[in-house]
């Protein structure tokens, strides 16, 4: 299994996509925090980035990366080695090049200019939505052999995730709205992952006034170490669970 | 050694095998032999797991091959078209095998030598030709002293002088007493090699003889000539 892992990780720094995106959100978080007034306009303009970029670029990259990797898959897999060691291989290969560019990218600017309880949320945020959107990723492409089909389908989801996903709870919000719907609010955001993370970080950046009474509830759930913990364990099953689905689908694939 | 019990695949609704049963014993040289989509690659493949069949069973020395993949330490894979990360030299090809496969002892490296594999070591596998990948799949599949060798078209794409010395390790390694699984559609290369025939069409077991009866049944001396013999008459 390390073996792979390490054959996994030396191809990708090979690609020098990731270094380049290690360096690119380097220079971009760096400026951030240069250019803004403050630093904690300058979280909040990484927020976004967090949010919205890193979850895209994981997932696009992962995706991609397992199509091409094919040839190699197909070769191992008539080697042998467990069908689930190859697999669980790619994905720690994944995570650990992504995560890592993360945390330098993202995280150690953070770390020089906001190392307070907001930026170990966003810094933690970041590293755990890094992953999910490889194990994402792992899942699409699981499900087709169709290389198109399968980068689009990723696009989709995370178009789900960062977009459309809100619209649908906006959608909830304005039909019930003569229903108290803040402790239902709570289950809903737990089907996105972008969602829990926005709400920690924001929560941490005590803005959580501008969301009013839901914002209230939130805090009294969200903001206790209970809540965190809720959040972090919900964003590991957000890791495990389609990692673990596309596993299975790989085991049962024809190659 | 391997017995393969009414293994049947269906590629959506078209059979793949259908209700395949064949045993293939130690130090026999067995080739399957049929015509284009008869279901050979897929027979192979669902020896080496590498397709799952939806009915059926596999016994390798007794051990069913569900969900095992230890059994494939034994087993050298020459497949149809070698299929290999393009961005890997032909050296690094053959050191991750290595790392992944501890050989027992030597590796076996007669066949990189004599197709001069070694000196283009730092080549990228993009760069090579079907015929020089054919031989980095020939030479990976001998590597590692497997007990069986499954070759599937081991000479399609190679020149007379190096598809003449595959035949020539191919002889060798089966008078070592390994069970040598190949597939060809150039029967006349395999005559001096075979000693078994197991025949498939659309995706039916034909029949499974040793040559001397098939030769004896059919009145011919040539593999090509009783084969063909075979497919006209339809005999089953």
């Amino acid at each position: 299994m390390k073996k792979i892992i390490k054959y996994v990780i030396v191809d990708i720094l090979r690609n020098k996509i990731v270094l380049f995106y290690t360096f690119l959100s380097l220079i971009i978080s760096l400026s951030i925090f240069n250019l803004e007034s403050s630093t904690g306009k300058g979280l909040l303009t990484l927020l976004y980035i967090v949010l919205i970029i890193v979850p895209l670029v994981c997932m696009v990259f992962s995706t991609i990366y397992i199509y091409n990797s094919a040839e190699f898959i197909e070769l191992l897999v008539s080697q042998p080695l467990r069908r689930r060691t190859i697999w669980i291989s790619l994905f720690i290969g994944l995570s650990v090049s992504l995560s890592v560019a993360f945390l330098i990218g993202i995280g150690l600017p953070i770390l020089i200019y906001q190392s307070n309880a907001t930026g170990f949320m966003m810094l933690l945020m970041g590293f755990l939505l890094s992953i999910i959107f490889v194990s994402i990723a792992m899942l699409a492409s699981s499900i087709t052999r169709d290389k198109a089909k399968g980068i689009g389908f990723a696009i989709l989801l995370w178009l789900y995730f960062s977009l459309i996903f809100d619209a649908i709870v906006l959608f909830i919000l304005f039909q019930f709205q003569e229903y108290p719907l803040e402790k239902p609010m709570i289950i809903f955001s737990f089907l996105n992952p972008i969602d829990l993370s926005r709400i920690q970080i924001l929560l941490k950046m005590d803005n959580s006034a501008l969301m009013g009474y839901t914002g209230a509830v939130f805090k009294d759930f969200f903001g206790t170490g209970v809540g965190i913990a809720v959040t972090t364990l919900v964003l590991c099953f957000w890791i495990l669970i389609p990692v673990w689905i596309s596993s299975g689908k790989f085991g049962k694939k024809d190659l | 050694m391997i017995v393969a019990k009414n293994i049947t695949k269906k590629f959506g609704k078209v059979y793949a095998l259908n209700d395949v049963s064949v045993t293939c014993n130690k130090g026999e040289c067995i080739a399957l032999i049929g015509p284009n989509a008869s279901g050979k690659t897929t027979f192979i493949k669902c020896l080496l797991g590498m397709v799952v069949p939806q009915s059926g069973t596999i016994n390798f020395d007794n051990n069913s091959i569900a969900h095992n993949w230890l059994y494939r330490n034994r087993i050298g894979y020459m497949p149809q078209i070698g299929r290999y990360p393009e961005n890997m030299s032909i050296g690094q090809v053959f050191n991750l095998m290595k790392d992944i496969r501890k050989p027992i002892g030597l590796a076996d490296e007669e066949l990189v030598q004599k197709f001069k594999l070694d000196i283009i070591m730092q080549k990228r596998m993009r760069t090579l030709s079907g015929g020089t990948r054919q031989k980095v799949s020939a030479a990976l599949a001998f590597l590692f002293n497997p007990d069986v060798l499954i070759l599937d078209e081991p000479t399609a794409g190679l020149d007379p002088v190096s598809s003449e010395i595959l035949k020539e390790k191919i002889i060798k390694e089966k008078n070592k007493g390994k069970l040598i699984l190949i597939t060809s559609h150039v029967l006349s290369e395999l005559d001096d090699l075979v000693t078994e025939v197991i025949y498939m069409q659309e995706g039916r077991l034909g029949f499974q003889k040793s040559i001397s009866i098939l030769k004896q049944e059919t009145g011919e001396e040539k593999l090509a000539k009783a084969i063909a013999k075979v497919m006209i008459t339809g005999h089953q």
